[in-house]
């Protein structure tokens, strides 16, 4: 049972070692979003404090599309996701046997930056975003001027997130209006550090990212408030106008996805019940936006009553309020 | 133009265009060492400075951390530390055994050429290609998961090409005499190799391998696409005692504990939102730095050591 030992040895290529699947530690195994992660992490570290080590987590990053692969594959216990699970996934987990619970952590507020000393840029709308990042601006856009005259005569300097990530699909969604469709002559990073960097050393340059890299840098950059296509105002990224749902459409929801096997597993209920009562606080903590505290309950709610699946029906949705999700949760 | 045909100026001249020519070669020469070593002096000294203040035994000793200044490198230090064993475990003696198959046992004949063709590209193939070949034999082919097991031995095969070609180097080097005198006294091949060519190419083996392991502790890529993990604030078992977890470890288990190593722990402090990570990085960037000068020190000192017994 639980002490029997299988030790197999195994002589690879010379060197006798051996693969011992003995009565490994309980090891709760969390990979995906590198958006979530800093939440999870943080969760990660208090939950192993509150524990005594007793319970080890670690915590990976391959990306959302990359951590529901293995997710799928039914490697990991819980996955990280920035965007809601697609329709070719849940075929994944489908086929794989795999089954989830969807469950809503945060908020996250993705931020349009330009440099501190631009002066012209007090605004953006969502049409001036589509006319600078579409795929038919490749090649052509390259002056301020082209969008709007009254900007200056002077060159654009794009600095966006790499094709892989959840952001760029999320932002070229809500702006460009489809998916990963985007300009491919800008500065693309993963690393939203590097985009960090670029948009404070040039006076021209605009770029996009999580709401946490730029409330790190607050000194280096500055947000520009996006007009809302409801009502037609400029808002202001912040917590506040993210939880009334004024900043559209660049706010959004980012979840975890647990295993629903892995909840029959003690350590991994006891974990996920700690991240939905700590949840709030750290993501506070570590400049994502929480959500309300019935959200997380609600959450709780969702694995005594087995609900399985996800509201989302396969695709991602643009502008959804946390309104709109708690409602949509309930209704589950 | 024969020399006895010019006057003694002529000569002179000649001689002072040679030294002339002379001095501007070495001072050339200085200023690409200069600009070498300003490159590394720069480098060290800008994450000195940028790093020093986390350089304490708190630094080595916690686990990561979403805390700047609580965040330490116990589980890359560790972790980077048994990865290298495992890949010096597996690497030398394949290697060694190898190079000393190839320049002492086969034969000269076309299969030889290819292979000796064929280790000479291995050693540039880019890594993320051993990483992609690793995640489907080691991770899943055999079962070995995110292992250090796994980690290791994609290492190993990365390394494995340096270790060969610096092991027939260091034979090729060891005059044809020694191994004539040797079998015109009866020794066997065999013998031959093990009481005079592996002892006497021993210091250049030695090079290769610390030149390979080098290089393998600074590698991300493979180890990325294996799938080591990001936070992990948790050992690998140490054989024989029990955990928190109630758990006792057996002999081998911490080769398939779970894992991260130093370029990674770095990696990941470059790009969180907080700056004041920066500070741990470039510690961590240093610690790094200073691994690898200590198995170099390490290599220099054993070189030293061997060159001292031979007696030819």
């Amino acid at each position: 049972m639980l002490n029997s030992k299988l030790v197999s040895a195994l002589a690879v290529a010379g060197v006798a070692l051996i693969g011992a699947q003995s009565a490994q530690a309980q090891v709760i195994k969390i990979d995906g979003s590198s958006t979530v992660y800093p939440i999870t992490e943080a969760v990660a570290e208090e939950f192993q404090k509150a524990k005594k080590n007793a319970i080890k987590v670690t915590v990976g990053i391959s990306g959302t599309g990359g951590g529901f692969k293995k997710f799928c594959r039914d490697e990991t216990d819980i996955s990280n996701a920035s965007r809601p699970i697609t329709k070719a996934e849940m075929d994944l987990c489908k086929t794989a046997g795999v089954e989830y619970i969807e469950m809503p952590v945060a908020f996250d507020a993705l931020t349009v930056v330009v440099n501190p000393k631009n002066a012209f840029l007090k605004q953006a709308t969502v049409a001036e975003m589509k006319a600078l990042w579409e795929p038919a601006a490749q090649g052509k856009v390259m002056k301020w001027n082209q969008i709007n005259p009254a900007w200056p005569d002077a060159p654009v300097k794009l600095f966006g997130a790499g094709a892989d990530s959840g952001t760029f699909e999320y932002f070229t969604e809500a702006m460009v209006g489809k998916a990963k469709s985007s300009r491919g002559d800008y500065t693309a990073s993963e690393d939203d550090n590097v985009l960090v960097q670029g948009v404070s050393r040039d006076v021209n340059a605009i770029g996009y990212f999580g709401y946490a890299y730029y409330a790190e840098n607050t000194g280096k950059l500055k947000a520009l408030p996006i007009v809302n296509p409801k009502t037609g105002k400029a808002v202001e990224p912040s917590a506040a106008n993210v939880e009334n749902g004024t900043y559209a459409p660049l706010s959004r929801p980012i979840f975890i996805y647990v295993k629903a096997k892995s909840l029959q597993k003690p350590e991994v209920k006891e974990f996920v019940e700690f991240y939905m009562k700590n949840g709030a606080a750290l993501t506070k903590e570590v400049k994502y936006v929480p959500l309300p505290a019935s959200a997380y309950t609600g959450n709780v709610e969702h694995i005594k009553k087995n609900k399985i699946g996800t509201v989302f029906g396969g695709h991602n949705e643009i502008g959804i309020t946390i309104e709109d999700l708690m409602k949509r949760e309930a209704k589950m | 133009m024969h020399a006895n045909s010019l006057t003694t100026e002529q000569i002179r001249a000649l001689i002072a265009k040679g030294k002339l020519k002379d001095a501007i070669f070495k001072v050339l020469g200085i200023f690409c060492l200069a600009v070498a070593l300003l490159v590394i002096v720069l480098l060290v000294s800008d994450m000195v400075a940028k790093g020093s203040e986390r350089f304490t035994v708190d630094f080595f000793l916690n686990f990561a951390s979403r805390r700047a200044t609580q965040a330490g490198i116990l589980s890359a230090w560790v972790g980077s530390l048994l990865v290298m064993l495992v890949t010096a475990l597996a690497a030398v003696p394949i290697g060694v055994a190898a190079g000393v198959y190839l320049e002492e046992y086969a034969k000269r004949n076309w299969i030889t050429e290819i292979i000796e063709i064929n280790i000479t590209n291995l050693a540039a193939v880019p890594s993320i290609v051993y990483g992609l070949l690793a995640l489907g034999i080691f991770v899943y082919q055999f079962g070995f998961g995110q292992s250090i097991l796994s980690a290791g031995l994609t290492l190993a095969l990365l390394i494995l090409p340096i270790i060969i070609v610096s092991t027939r180097e260091a034979i090729r080097a060891i005059p044809a005499m020694i191994r004539e005198g040797s079998m015109a006294v009866g020794a066997t091949r065999w013998q031959t190799c093990r009481y005079h060519i592996i002892p006497y190419a021993m210091p250049g083996i030695l090079t290769g391998v610390i030149i390979g392991l080098a290089r393998a502790i600074g590698e991300t890529a493979p180890i990325i696409t294996i799938g080591a993990l990001t936070f992990i604030a948790f050992l690998p078992p140490v054989p024989y005692t029990t955990g928190a977890d109630g758990v006792t470890a057996g002999m081998f288990d911490w080769v398939m504990s779970p894992f991260t190593v130093m370029p990674i722990q770095i990696f990941n402090w470059t790009s969180r939102p907080d700056p004041a990570f920066e500070v741990n990085a470039a510690a961590a960037g240093f610690v790094l730095m200073a691994m690898v000068l200590t198995m170099n020190g390490i290599a220099i000192y054993l070189r030293y050591k061997m060159r001292k017994n031979i007696k030819w």
